[in-house]
């Protein structure tokens, strides 16, 4: 069981929450321009990164409201949280 | 002390040091690579091979299954695969010399809903027409195959009826891949462990050999058998696979006498269980929501699927849990493998088994093996290209998958 401190409501277990996946993939701009390989690219492949991984969570038993975690999915050990539609945070040691 | 100790029993399989190049190397010493090495050797007449383990031989996901092995997967391209899959099950102890314990006790896919029971049917019969042997069971017949089921109405969601499939079964995961191993190596194909590794060598888009932790190894193909890892080694080489990994996590209780005697799988409570030949009942649960590498999961998932198995088979509620352990489960969009060349020449890639890889081991090494040898696919795995993740001829087999992710 992670626990998990969302942005509102604070550090609650993992069974609050439901999981959404890779953050930052933004919707096409222009979807009727993409050849189905590009389609199929932004419907079907995330990222699957052995290390800190940028992800997305809902707090559905609370606030209700998405957000952004950065966790380790080696460790599972969460390096920070972030409300939806701010930058990625800069990690110490972190290359990106 | 060392007199006290029996002989050290005869070793299965040589462990040769790596030779500098090789016509074919296989990266995963799992059932699938080691499946994979057997047929490229029987079937094609390739035996210059090696497979390379990063740990031990089947220490990943081909330890960690349920060993549950059927086929009765609804769409065609499915059945085809996973029929020939199960053919071969019921051949290889003959053919690997090697009784790892097949079982034919049969699986029930029990329904719990209306829409359960329309889904179950319509999967009957579309198992029939494949020639895959299927019936719809009754509440009263689910009883009377499996006894210990609770098929009363007193329980939240009571049983409604279940598929059958009287060929499926249960196998000595382990010894499966010994029984791989030890022919594969008497084929002469060379099984290296303790190899893992760490970069591909690349001439322009072919690939023509890959270095390991123990030095730089030729190549005139390569191909990837690597389950949870499939994304770090694409990567590596230099393309991307549909392919989220997941901790999915199973669970063993202490012996008991032999009080079930099939194999039963739930989608809507979520459980599947069948008792070992030792006599533990083996439990799986479904996967971890979030991505994982970590090769455990959350407690809660296992006491959900443990509540589900209590309410089903009631005298479970006196059984002991033993150990839960955890793998990393590679899971595609539509929950159907990935069997195919790659962007990268002669790099061919299998994966994507999900929640399921264990009863598709012939399965994946046949068609691996012969995709291989001539850089194309067979007819069984032609369909489960990378190229249907563009043209949207996805294989969507959630419903028959049966493990929730």
């Amino acid at each position: 069981m992670i626990l998990i401190s969302c942005p509102d409501c604070g550090p609650r277990d993992e069974t609050e929450f439901h999981y959404g996946g890779q953050a930052h993939v933004p919707y096409p701009e222009e979807p009727s321009t993409l050849t189905d390989e590009e389609w199929g690219r932004y419907l079907f492949y995330r990222e699957n990164t052995k290390g800190i991984f940028a992800e997305r969570w809902v707090h559905s038993s609370g606030c209700r409201k998405w957000f952004n975690v950065l966790r380790d999915t080696v460790t599972y050990r969460i390096a920070a949280v972030y409300r939806n539609g701010e930058p990625r945070p800069t990690l110490d040691g972190d290359s990106q | 002390m060392a007199d006290l100790l029996p002989e050290h029993p005869d070793f299965l399989w040589r462990n040769p040091e790596p030779k500098s190049s090789y016509d074919v190397v296989i990266i995963g010493g799992g059932g699938h690579g080691l499946a994979t090495a057997y047929y490229l050797a029987k079937n094609h007449g390739i035996t210059n091979v090696a497979v390379l383990e990063r740990g031990w031989l089947a220490g990943g996901n081909m330890a960690r299954n349920t060993t549950i092995i059927r086929s009765n997967y609804l769409w065609d391209e499915s059945a085809a695969i996973y029929e020939h899959s199960l053919k071969q099950w019921e051949v290889l102890p003959d053919e690997l010399d090697y009784d790892f314990l097949f079982s034919q006790r049969g699986v029930l896919n029990l329904a719990h809903t209306l829409q359960d029971v329309r889904d179950s049917v319509r999967r009957c019969e579309a198992n029939r027409l494949n020639g895959i042997d299927a019936e719809w069971l009754d509440a009263d017949q689910v009883k009377e195959v499996c006894p210990i089921i609770n098929t009363s109405d007193n329980i939240r969601y009571p049983v409604l009826g279940a598929t059958y499939q009287p060929r499926a079964g249960i196998a000595k995961h382990d010894h499966v891949a010994w029984a791989f191993a030890r022919k594969a190596d008497e084929l002469g194909v060379d099984l290296i462990q303790d190899c893992e590794v760490t970069g591909f060598v690349k001439d322009g888009d072919r690939v023509v050999g890959v270095q390991t932790s123990r030095g730089t190894i030729a190549a005139g193909k390569v191909a990837l058998c690597a389950a949870g890892h499939s994304s770090v080694l694409a990567e590596m080489a230099g393309f991307d696979l549909p392919i989220q990994s997941h901790p999915l996590q199973a669970l063993v209780s202490e012996l008991h006498q032999p009080v079930h005697p099939t194999v039963v799988m739930s989608n809507h409570v979520h459980v599947y269980v069948s008792q070992a030949h030792k006599g533990e009942l083996v439990m799986g649960a479904g996967v971890d929501a979030y991505n994982g590498y970590g090769q455990r999961g959350g407690f809660h998932v296992i006491e959900e699927q443990m509540a589900a198995a209590v309410e089903l088979f009631p005298i479970f509620a006196r059984a002991h849990l033993l150990r839960t352990w955890g793998g990393i489960v590679d899971v595609t969009p539509d929950a159907s493998p990935v069997v195919s060349k790659t962007p990268i020449d002669q790099l061919y890639v299998n994966c994507g088994w999900g929640t399921g890889g264990f009863k598709g081991t012939p399965g994946a090494g046949w068609t691996m093996a012969h995709t291989i040898a001539h850089d194309e696919p067979h007819a069984y795995n032609a369909p489960f290209a990378l190229e249907r993740f563009s043209t949207g001829a996805l294989i969507d087999e959630h419903g028959a998958a049966a493990v929730a992710h």
